[in-house]
């Protein structure tokens, strides 16, 4: 039950936070030099300043401004971001079109990330002064400090164009039509290169975290205990060490998932994914203001909801904060 | 007399004497050999991207030779890029609108952090609730396509670059500064501070900041790092400075290359990911000879 309530406090202040990126996002708008009006006249080439105060009544740029905040608000609520004049199309069109190739990319890196990550943090932990101990110090730093487009173009030319062995960029095969099982096989081909790419800042970060957590862990009484009781070395680590010290790399994963999806736009970039990354960078391009305003909130719509989902699993994994009022540390 | 000379010398404090704080901490430094390679390498790069200029005059805007010269061709170390233009040129002398943009935004964002920290981290209650919830914001927010947004709206100068990636990465000082003030303020001597008198501005600048300044120290030190990457990946989109060079900016341009000339890309990567991973090692000393409890790992 209480678990129940503190889930929609949560899930209340989700809500309250991507009403706060609406305000940003309104904002932003109004501070932008040109608006709706102005678009349209360099794209007729011109017009009178009658036919763009017609223009500006039309879109409703003439009321107060709460009044247009207020409108947009409720447009937001309908799912209706507003229309991109670039592409002819509605903002939301686009953008769900695009959003489960970025979601895609973001998980399956995700969850890669986590797993490499902890699996070569333990092996780390049990030997402190073993080889895998000094190739998670060195990944850690090569990890961090390799700008994130870099390394996949370095990918790219390994990995595509000197071995060819994963295709440069794409999807899919847009020579071949394939349908149901072979097409998925084909995505994930496509899939590799972009998603060890955004993994490699992350598997640094969290082999790293879990090489600490798990040194912490490893030294602690009831760790000592177990291994007393005659518990298998393989029990002792997986059932018991690895609970607790799976909870930093939890609490880090939910904070990053915003620098995910900042990676994520570098990385799609790179590998011309067609995802929301590709698209921002095609519209900023374009000036296509509503469809980038677009895509600033649905990315932190998945960074809120990641957020949510990240904090259930907290209190999953510690029983101790199941009740507790946050899990911030 | 002897005997007087001995009493003298049996005065003399039989614990070792206390090394100063910094000094104790430089010499845990100097005694990190990662972390004074780091320093040695960033200080080259620093010096080579100052006097790089003079060192190195060849214009990089200038086009010298027929575009994407290999390297080693004609005498031009790096090669040309895509106009024809001295790579090497353009490394050395984007060094510096890299570095600064880089120094900048991470100072914009310590300042803000600090601030967001110390005052929530002070004062609690309503301020805390408030502040908090901001940085909450700060969290969420995609940082890379907002700064990209700012950029795209209000132009690509330098100042506006700076200032689009020290407004988003300030949340972690933020965190690290109100955790230290929770902790420090309820020590015994911000007590003692406290009931001499100390108004509250004393006591944070004066008695709380400066004890809590060793991970705000790491912080800062890293996050020059992740400004530096911050500005490459804005700059590879398209989103720099075009009357400045910068090693993001030469990655930019030669972007639709990569494949058939990846090198134009290969340095100046290369030269961003030393001197990130100078400044990264260079923290991580910080860390280790600041904290000195942390030094067994």
């Amino acid at each position: 039950m209480q678990f129940l309530v503190i889930t929609l406090k949560r899930c209340g202040l989700g809500l309250g936070l991507l009403l706060a990126v609406l305000v940003l996002n309104f904002l932003l708008m109004h501070l932008a030099p040109g608006d709706v009006a102005d678009s349209i006249a360099q794209d007729a080439g011109g017009l009178d300043a009658e036919v763009m105060a017609q223009i500006r009544k039309d879109y409703g740029l003439d009321l107060p401004l709460w009044e247009q905040m207020l409108k947009y608000f409720y447009s937001v609520a309908q799912l209706d971001l507003g229309y991109s004049f670039y592409y002819n199309q509605p903002v939301t069109t686009l953008i769900l079109e695009k959003l489960p190739a970025t979601l895609l990319l973001i998980i399956s890196a995700q969850v890669v990330s986590i797993l490499v990550g902890v699996v070569l943090g333990v092996i780390a932990a049990r030997k402190p002064n073993g080889v895998t101990s000094h190739f998670v110090t060195i990944l850690s730093l090569v990890g961090y400090a390799a700008p994130v487009f870099w390394t996949g173009i370095m990918l790219i030319i390994l990995f595509a164009s000197m071995i060819p062995l994963f295709p440069i960029g794409n999807m899919v095969d847009v020579s071949v039509e394939r349908t149901g099982f072979a097409y998925m096989v084909d995505v994930l081909h496509h899939l590799v290169l972009p998603m060890l790419t955004l993994a490699s800042i992350f598997i640094a970060l969290y082999s790293r975290l879990a090489r600490a957590s798990m040194l912490d862990v490893l030294g602690s009484d009831y760790v000592r205990t177990a291994q007393a009781k005659g518990l298998s070395e393989f029990q002792v680590v997986f059932k018991h060490a690895l609970r607790n010290a799976l909870l930093p790399v939890v609490t880090t994963a939910g904070l990053v998932f915003s620098g995910i999806v900042s990676g994520a736009v570098l990385v799609e970039t790179v590998f011309s994914w067609p995802g929301l990354g590709t698209l921002a960078v095609q519209a900023i391009v374009a000036r296509d203001t509503p469809t980038i305003l677009g895509i600033l909130f649905f990315s932190s719509l998945v960074v809120v909801v990641a957020n949510l989902l990240t904090d259930m699993l907290y209190r999953i994994i510690d029983p101790r904060i199941k009740t507790a009022e946050t899990s911030e540390i | 007399m002897t005997d007087y000379s001995i009493r003298e010398r049996s005065l003399q404090p039989t614990v070792a004497r206390v090394e100063h704080p910094l000094i104790e901490t430089a010499r845990m430094f100097a005694g990190n050999r990662a972390a004074l390679s780091g320093l040695a390498m960033l200080f080259i790069i620093v010096v080579v991207s100052l006097a790089g200029p003079w060192l190195y005059p060849t214009d990089p805007f200038e086009m010298v030779w027929s575009p994407f010269s290999p390297p080693g061709a004609k005498g031009f170390l790096l090669g040309t890029d895509y106009l024809g233009r001295d790579l090497l040129a353009q490394i050395i002398h984007g060094g510096r609108a890299t570095l600064a943009v880089g120094c900048a935004a991470a100072l914009l964002s310590v300042f803000i952090g600090i601030t967001f920290g110390a005052l929530s981290g002070f004062y609690r209650g309503w301020i805390e609730e408030i502040l908090m919830r901001i940085t909450e914001f700060f969290q969420v927010l995609p940082t890379l396509l907002f700064s990209m947004v700012l950029v795209a709206l209000f132009g690509a100068s330098l100042g506006m670059i700076t200032f689009a990636i020290g407004i988003v990465s300030w949340t972690g000082v933020a965190r690290i500064t109100r955790a230290e003030f929770l902790k420090i303020r309820e020590l015994e001597y911000v007590t003692a501070a406290r009931s001499s008198g100390a108004s509250n501005t004393n006591l944070i600048f004066r008695v709380i900041l400066p004890n809590s300044l060793p991970p705000i120290v790491v912080q800062a030190a890293l996050l020059i790092g992740f400004a530096i990457l911050f500005e490459a990946g804005l700059s590879f989109l398209g989103l720099s400075d075009a009357n400045v060079m910068s090693w993001g900016a030469i990655m930019g341009n030669n972007r639709p290359y990569i494949l058939l000339h990846g090198f134009t890309i290969m340095y100046p990567g290369l030269a961003i990911f030393l001197t990130v991973l100078s400044i990264s090692l260079i923290g991580d000393g910080l860390n280790d000879a600041l904290n000195p409890k942390l030094r067994k790992r």
